[in-house]
């Protein structure tokens, strides 16, 4: 009995030692980032019907030089957001990156992003178990995908 | 892996703006090299952002995110002298972090 407590001790100690990051908690939503399509993306971040939202705002340029490096920043208004999620609809696959916030984060971001040829840009705030959007138009010049 | 981030969190008022630039290739896996060949994917797919070890942002990314990763968020409630702290996962299981203090802006 001792033994095998002793084991199961070393086992223990063992996973704990090679589990990589205890910072990440969420595992990496591959069937949302591998979706080609919006829709499948959105059915991957497990998001229901959306409603458009003045109270998110996109801020992006209308014309981008170089769709390798486009800087979007999104800020929601609308009140317990717990999640922005960016979307560009004409990109390989469509779901660019997914933010949480908790503890004191305001519900903005900015951040850059690529992308492959003219297309919407898509903001998706997640806000008690509702879903809203805010769309912004870019012309891209020069795609950013290669 | 300090020296592969560059950051600041600068205190405004009872705002904290945090700006990220991080280093990474950030690689679609669709890309070719000269001779023709795909370049494998390699990019970063998770960050979590900490203020005093507690989490104040999560992220997750696909191959959409720019090279170079760059990121600014807001964060209410921290001190001058707070530590901020970022990690990062990638696809072929790297990780990067770095840390700051905020200072008064």
């Amino acid at each position: 009995m001792q033994r095998r407590k002793f084991i199961k001790f070393l086992l223990g100690a063992a996973s704990l030692a090679l589990l990589p990051v205890r910072a990440f908690a969420a595992i990496w939503n591959t069937p949302a980032f591998q979706a080609t399509q919006v829709d499948v993306a959105l059915a991957g971040l497990g998001v229901g019907s959306l409603k458009p939202s003045s109270l998110i705002t996109v801020v992006a340029p209308d014309k981008a030089e170089n769709g390798a490096v486009v800087q979007i920043e999104v800020t929601s208004n609308i009140p317990n957001t717990e999640s922005i999620a960016i979307l560009v609809d004409k990109n390989p696959t469509s779901l660019i990156a997914h933010f949480k916030f908790s503890h004191g984060a305001d519900s903005f971001v900015i951040t850059r992003i690529k992308m492959a040829e003219t297309s919407d840009v898509q903001a998706i705030v997640t806000a008690d178990n509702q879903y809203f959007v805010a769309k912004k138009r870019v012309e891209v010049l020069e795609n950013g995908c290669g | 892996m300090a020296d592969n981030m560059r950051m600041r969190a600068q205190l405004k008022g009872d705002v904290t703006e945090v700006k990220v630039l991080m280093t990474h290739s950030m690689e679609t896996g669709r890309r070719k090299n000269d001779f023709g060949d795909l370049i494998s994917a390699h990019f970063i797919q998770m960050v979590t952002a900490t203020l005093n070890g507690r989490i104040v942002l999560e992220a997750q990314w696909g191959t959409g995110i720019s090279k170079n990763p760059y990121l600014t968020f807001h964060v209410r409630g921290a001190k001058v002298g707070d530590v901020i702290k970022i990690t990062w996962l990638d696809n072929l299981g790297k990780t990067g972090e770095g840390e700051v203090a905020v200072t008064q802006a």
